[in-house]
């Protein structure tokens, strides 16, 4: 019956704790719903063809002008709807809280959210982006907050989703029940990549999830989709110490430039890398610039000062945000890429261009 | 009682002696004459062509996003265009279309009318108020076109107040708008406290009078606390004002409160003159007394009251504490409760009448099934472990536009083929007005109840690109779309038509009691030749008009 019922409605797997019970008041709810407005529609309709004024012109007894009307009838249905309504409340309501309160021993794990990606910061040291590992069959709190404007972080496999605000912090429990790949949705309008703003929670058991902390096993043995996205280039903090170049990609990768620009010439939302350090560039306002040290800081920390002609103006300013070494090392990054010649329609303006990465679904 | 004193087939019009003058279109001629005119009936017809302007133009917005959607990647639109898209389809629908729509055009006209009165109490107001509704638009359009604005018709921060497009512009036409509105329901408050005809007790009004009261009441306090968010959001924008931006201490969360403070009452702003509509209708064609007037009445007041303690059922992931979450919750019972009392006195009122099946009928039958389910799905979205599921998903999308959309549309389709003849003296072709009526219908459905699934399914709201798995759905809505778009065409088209080659209408086509009928089609420049008095009620199909005539001269 509930797998019935939730394939018809459409509902996704029920992969927490909660999501079977908050299902079964969903279908409770959503057929009475139904049933009310077609019941209410029949009735009337049945009025219309039995009141026509030509069946009534034949049977004048059906005509009851100024009588009064059952007024007690009218009252009982009333109250058994209201009564009806107040029972949804206390259900949705005590679910609400079980939802809202987490557990003494949940796990905690900080998640911010930004334009337009996910961060998650796990006590133990490791991070990761737009993944989110947690270990199955134990609850996970997670606490939240945003670098800039209002997200909302969802999981409808979880049926869980809460408002990410900036300068507070708020927080989201759930338990998954086993091993499995679910879906990251942002739900509040955040700007021109919303839709993209996507990760996925990854459920690993117990022992996998300790060895993925400690970096053992980078690539989790979970069935599902593969996520190619940019921004998983680097999973979590490379034990040993790497080069300026692989630095500024990591950081590029974690700062959500990736998610505008790329480094091998495709055409995306913000200007390709590739080739681009120490060309000119024409400017928005007319006149040109070189692209260099100082454009590129500038570019960061103020982007629209001067925008690169063509490019809509949607890049945030990192300012405080990304640290001076970062900063270096994108740079360096952009050096390094010097040579990459730029795909055709990679310098084209935004509209040309296909806003890329839908995973497959529907597992 | 006999069956002779209740025949909808006598049409009374003892009152109705239009003959001798001309009626108020041919009253006075030149464009002078319409764009500087005092008369409530002329400005309903300009309000008229607005609304309809932007319904067409919220429509193409509209047809575009749902085209766009077709596929899960980009079909013909970029990311950019598809967000202000969605903000320009809200934005015009929501303060051009929907809030205006019913009060400006039918509440203009027939309101005063009703009231046995020849003017609204303010006609220079009024007609001021419809030149500050277009300004609102030019300012709007002008915005649009200046950069356009992809916040959403919420405008919530702290994304608007750092979004670099035409944010501040907006604020300010729709604090224009504010002010439109809110001139046009004090003229409506003045005028149905002040210009009743004689013996028009309050109980003796027309529902509709009762509806657009109760809107009015809602206007003048809630439009005020939108206008100043708005101005303090523009100056965030403009200015840096930070009182809601948390990088300096702002509270992102106020500017919510502050909106849904207005919007929520709003969303009855725009559906409670559709309950006058509605009860209009119910009465005329089954020419029967409403099963019980006061319920229709007093239930409107009721909605204007509590509509203003729900306002949190839209924040309950935000932030809210449970505790706070809980009171809305419940709170938001009463406001369906109130709205079901109103649906069983309709459904009421068709038993034991005798009812003539025109299109504003069938409108009608619509109306109930949208509506219902819209409410009925508001309750389940008040619900709130579920609400947390749907919440920002295209669920509250279908159900805002069943309820709304449905509800304001077949309403103000309704409207306008009621009251069709009264304002143009003709009629139009019943079966063309069916059969679009059933397009629209299925048309709606169609567009509407794949989204209810697709919230289901977790898609959430404001999405350019989406997961494949929720293809076949948006399919479904798209072409939904296109038929609804064509049926409103058709629809249009009918009407058009029937200005100039329908069939003249009598004064009282319908057979209706209420007053606006006892006065010519189309009515004089003055409205009534006579001021009328009144002695029965706007419902009573059982008292003659010649004996209730007699008995006002002999009191
Ligand atoms: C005349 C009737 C109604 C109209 C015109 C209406 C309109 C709307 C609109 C426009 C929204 C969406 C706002 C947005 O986020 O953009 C909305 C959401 C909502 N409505 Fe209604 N509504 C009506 C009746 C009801 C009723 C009777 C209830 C509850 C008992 C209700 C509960 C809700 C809730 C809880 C939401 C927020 C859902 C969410 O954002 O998660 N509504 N409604
Ligand atoms: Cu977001």
């Amino acid at each position: 019956m509930n797998e019935l019922l939730r394939t018809l409605l459409f509902l996704p797997r029920q992969a927490s704790t909660i999501a079977e019970e908050i299902d079964t008041l969903h279908y409770f709810v959503i057929i009475m719903t139904m049933g009310g407005a077609l019941l209410v529609t029949l009735v009337g309709g049945y009025f219309l063809f039995r009141y026509r004024r030509t069946a009534v012109q034949k049977h004048p007894e059906r005509r009851m002008t100024g009588t009064t009307p059952a007024i007690w009838l009218e009252a009982v249905v009333v109250v058994g709807l209201f009564g009806m309504f107040i029972v949804w409340w206390v259900i949705g309501f005590w679910q609400f809280m079980a939802i809202r309160i987490p557990p003494e021993n949940a796990l905690e794990i900080y998640v911010t959210g930004k334009q337009w990606m996910w961060k998650f910061a796990y006590p133990q040291g490791a991070n990761s982006i737009s993944t989110l590992y947690v270990p199955a069959g134990r609850p996970v709190k997670l606490v939240l907050t945003s670098r800039d404007v209002i997200h909302s972080f969802f999981v409808p496999d979880f049926r869980l989703k809460q408002d990410v605000l900036p300068g507070r912090l708020t927080t989201l429990w759930f338990e998954a029940k086993e091993p499995g790949r679910h879906d990251i949705f942002c739900t509040e309008y955040c700007g021109v990549s919303h839709s993209t703003m996507r990760g996925e929670v990854i459920a690993l058991s117990p022992e996998e999830y300790e060895r993925w902390l400690q970096g053992k096993s980078p690539q989790p043995a979970v069935a599902g989709p593969v996520d190619m996205r940019p921004s998983s280039v680097t999973d979590y903090a490379p034990p040993e110490p790497v080069s300026m170049v692989r630095q500024g990609e990591r950081a590029a990768a974690e700062h959500g430039c990736l998610r505008c620009h790329t480094l091998d010439g495709t055409p995306h939302l913000g200007p390709t890398f590739a080739g681009l350090y120490g060309t000119m560039v024409p400017l928005e306002a007319g006149g040109s610039v070189k692209v260099d040290e100082a454009y590129i800081t500038e570019s960061m920390m103020d982007p629209l000062a001067r925008i690169h002609a063509g490019y809509q103006r949607i890049m945030p300013s990192y300012l405080g945000q990304i640290r001076p070494a970062e900063t270096g090392a994108i740079i360096e990054l952009m050096k390094s890429l010097r040579d990459v010649r730029p795909k055709p329609g990679a310098s084209e303006p935004w509209g040309t261009v296909t806003v890329p990465e839908t995973r497959e679904g529907g597992q | 009682m006999s069956q002779a004193t209740i025949d909808a087939d006598s049409r009374p019009n003892p009152l109705g002696v239009g003959a001798d003058h001309p009626d108020y279109l041919r009253a006075d001629s030149g464009l002078r004459s319409w764009l500087l005119t005092k008369d409530h009936k002329r400005i309903a017809l300009m309000f008229y062509v607005g609304v309809i302007l932007f319904l067409g133009l919220g429509g193409v917005f509209a047809l575009v996003l749902r085209t766009e959607l077709l596929t899960p990647e980009q079909t013909f639109i970029d990311a950019n265009t598809y967000n202000q898209m969605f903000t320009l389809h809200g934005i015009t629908m929501v303060w051009l279309f929907m809030i205006p729509a019913v009060p400006t055009v039918f509440g203009n006209f027939v309101l005063p009318i009703m009231l046995g009165a020849k003017d609204l109490a303010f006609p220079r107001i009024n007609l001021a108020s419809f030149y500050i509704y277009v300004l609102s638009a030019i300012i709007l359009l002008g915005a649009m076109l200046a950069g356009g604005a992809d916040t959403g018709w919420t405008f919530y921060v702290p994304y608007s107040t750092t979004s670099p497009t035409a944010v501040t512009w907006m604020g300010i036409g729709i604090f224009v708008n504010g002010i439109s509105s809110i001139m046009t329901s004090v003229n409506f408050i003045v005028t149905t406290h002040t210009m009743r005809a004689k013996g028009l007790s309050w109980h003796r009004m027309p529902l509709f009078v009762w509806a657009t009261y109760a809107t009015s009441i809602i206007i003048l306090f809630a439009t005020p606390v939108l206008g100043m968010s708005l101005v303090l959001l523009a100056l965030d924008h403009a200015f840096g004002l930070s009182l809601f931006n948390p990088r300096y201490g702002g509270d992102p969360v106020l500017f919510q409160h502050l909106f849904w403070f207005y919007s929520h009452p709003a969303v009855y702003i725009m559906i409670l003159p559709s309950f006058g509509v509605i009860s209009e209708v119910v009465c005329s064609f089954s020419h029967n007394q409403p099963a019980s007037y006061r319920a229709i009445a007093y239930s409107s007041l009721g909605i204007a009251f509590i509509g203003f303690f729900t306002w949190g059922h839209h924040m309950f992931v935000a932030g809210l504490s449970e505790f706070d979450a809980g009171v809305f919750g419940a709170l938001s019972m009463f406001v369906a409760i109130f709205s079901a009392i109103k649906v069983f006195t309709w459904v009421a009122t068709l038993r034991g009448g005798s009812i003539s099946f025109a299109t504003p009928m069938l409108y009608f039958l619509w109306f109930l099934f949208l509506f219902v389910f819209g409410g009925m799905t508001g309750v389940a979205v008040a619900t709130q472990s579920l609400d947390v599921h749907w919440h920002d998903t295209y669920f509250v999308v279908a159900h805002f536009h069943f309820i709304m959309v449905g509800g304001t549309l077949t309403s103000f389709l309704a409207a306008a083929h009621y009251w069709f003849p009264k304002m143009f003296g003709r009629l139009y072709d019943e079966r063309v007005g069916l059969l679009t009526s059933v397009a629209v219908f299925i048309g709606f459905v169609f567009t509407f109840l794949p989204q209810f699934l697709l919230g289901n399914g977790g898609m959430p709201r404001r999405y350019f690109t989406y997961p494949e798995r929720y293809q076949w759905l948006n399919v479904l809505s798209t072409g939904g779309a296109w038929l609804l778009g064509a049926g409103l065409l058709l629809a249009l088209g009918n009407l058009l038509l029937a200005l100039k080659w329908g069939k003249r209408a009598g004064p009282n086509p319908w057979g209706s009691r209420s007053f606006e009928w006892i006065t010519a089609s189309p009515p004089s420049k003055h409205n009534f030749e006579e001021t009328p008095d009144i002695e029965r009620s706007a419902y009573d199909y059982t008292l003659s008009e010649e004996v209730a005539r007699e008995r006002a001269k002999a009191r």
